[in-house]
């Protein structure tokens, strides 16, 4: 889904295994060489998945983060709680991600220190989701983008609803009550689409998902994922955002099925 | 005073003969005009507690707060001009981001305190500014366990076992001492719990009060410790009011044995 970083000196890269980026030589710098960009991912997570239910919200993502095809790092969390209402499930860049974290971090901890003196309101899911939409539109006007496509899930103390959105690189912003970033919107979203429809209907004003159907529908496109998107590992985790909180399960995997791999030819070891 | 008319006392950035920086004396003046603010460290956290001085019947409760949250972890109760105290707070935690920027972790408390301090000190060196008006107390948690710090004018500062600073701080320390000396002789160093503290603090401030026969004054209390998540916030209302309560009631039978 994210661009497959590729040596300058080739024009095509047929297996997907050249990860390391290559300088460019013999441009002209200033004496602190070129003002640097981003201008490919290195070390990417994969889909992230965003379905709203009855109490609130869950976001779910697995716990990869590849290096170009290597499946390179396969422990990472990919949802990141701020403050007590608020969750981020990132795709994209991970070290852009980590940067992330620290400046949003950084930001609730100033505004926790000076709620203290004038009790003014926390930052809701929606007043972070603006910031980031911002941010992300302000990077990619400069030609230098956050490498990432978010989903914000939370829960809104004020008008008491939940919220999610999606905001990428590209500075594109939408919201649904169903929501998937890369390959997940091409292979999960029509199944969060069709469950949820299935209670809510067309227009989302029927009854919505409860906890445990959202859980099922969300585990199930897990697997959907886990099987037809390379860039995917059988681990990852689902976050619950509700008037209560955040909180976000231990990983998990799914149930998978390979007998049908023995009759297939033309991979593995078979000769014939 | 000596110091008026001998011309030694306009600047800062001019010794008096006998080596004295008579402005800064006067800062500390300033902060004697101040309701009182106390430290105490435990063994399990830190409470800082404030005597909040009402010059208007129209205030909004809890408003004007005059200990602020310098990070997570540590708090600042400051003795003083208000505004500078606001300043230095904003100090403070630009200071403490700054080293998370630089550090990737939490500053400790005597590393704020000390830049802190260097930060009061430059404004005892320069003839174009005064000093600050202010005594601060910086009290919190971090990796090496409950620290407390007091911050002077001059820029000097020392750790605590427990401090007071502010209008009557001398029978605040006299308080503290004893509280401080019963832990000794028990061998139990910093052998209170900080929910011990806090009805100390409150009755200490409450007495300090009686003493001084000031106008309408609101209790503020914060602390850190393991029941506020290591993290610096408000003492919860309820154990706020039953100590304020209890501070209350002391109060009365130490009037029915006078």
């Amino acid at each position: 889904m994210w661009k497959q970083p590729a040596p300058a000196n080739s024009s095509f890269n047929d297996y997907n295994t050249f990860p390391l980026p290559q300088t460019q030589r013999g441009q002209s710098s200033h004496a602190h060489g070129p003002v640097g960009h981003t201008q490919q991912p290195l070390v990417t997570g994969t889909s992230v998945l965003g379905l709203k239910f009855d109490k609130g919200v869950m976001i779910a993502a697995d716990n990869l983060a590849s290096y170009g095809s290597l499946a390179r790092f396969r422990d990472i969390q990919r949802l990141h709680p701020l403050g007590k209402h608020t969750l981020l499930g990132v795709a994209g860049d991970m070290s852009d991600f980590q940067w992330l974290k620290k400046e949003l971090d950084a930001l609730l901890r100033e505004e926790d220190a000076l709620a203290l003196s004038d009790s003014h309101p926390s930052l809701s899911p929606k007043n972070i989701y603006e910031l980031l939409s911002n941010l992300f539109y302000a990077r990619r006007s400069k030609m230098n983008p956050v490498w990432n496509a978010v989903l914000v899930g939370g829960w809104d103390k004020v008008k008491e609803e939940s919220f999610l959105a999606y905001v990428d690189l590209l500075g594109t912003t939408y919201t649904a009550p169903t929501l998937a970033t890369g390959f997940g919107a091409h292979l999960a979203q029509p199944l969060l689409r069709e469950a949820f429809e299935a209670k809510a209907g067309i227009n989302g004003d029927g009854p919505l998902l409860t906890q445990e159907e959202a859980e099922k529908v969300l585990d199930d496109s897990m697997k959907v994922l886990f099987y037809r998107d390379a860039r995917s590992i059988n681990k990852y985790q689902i976050a619950t955002i509700t008037a209560e909180g955040v909180s976000i399960s231990d990983s998990k995997s799914s149930d998978t099925y390979w007998k049908f791999a023995e009759g297939l030819r033309g991979y593995g070891a078979q000769t014939q | 005073m000596t110091s008026i008319g001998t011309g030694y006392d306009l600047s800062v950035s001019t010794y008096s003969p006998d080596g004295r920086l008579f402005q800064v004396e006067y800062a500390h003046k300033a902060v004697e005009a101040a309701g009182v603010a106390i430290g105490l460290r435990c063994k399990d956290g830190v409470i800082l507690g404030v005597e909040r001085l009402l010059h208007s019947k129209l205030l909004v409760k809890g408003a004007n707060r005059r200990i602020a949250s310098l990070d997570e972890h540590i708090g600042l109760a400051s003795a003083g001009l208000l505004a500078d105290g606001k300043h230095l707070a904003r100090r403070g935690r630009e200071e403490a981001s700054s080293f998370r920027e630089n550090y990737n972790s939490p500053v400790t408390v005597q590393i704020l305190s000390d830049r802190i301090s260097a930060y009061l000190q430059a404004y005892t060196c320069y003839g174009s500014v005064r000093p600050f008006g202010l005594s601060s107390i910086v009290g919190g948690v971090d990796k090496t366990g409950p620290k407390l710090f007091c911050i002077e004018p001059s820029g000097v500062y020392y750790g605590y076992r427990a401090v007071a600073v502010g209008k009557g701080k001398a029978l605040a320390k006299t308080e503290l001492e004893k509280i401080v000396n019963k832990n000794l002789e028990s061998g139990t160093e910093g052998g209170l719990t900080v929910r011990e503290a806090i009805d100390e603090v409150a009755r200490i401030i409450y007495l300090v009060h009686d003493d001084n026969k000031d106008k309408d004054f609101e209790l503020e209390m914060t602390w850190i410790c393991e029941e506020s998540g290591n993290k610096h916030a408000l003492v919860p209302e309820d154990l706020l009011k039953s100590a304020e309560e209890k501070a209350k009631a002391a109060l009365e039978e130490g009037m029915e044995e006078d």
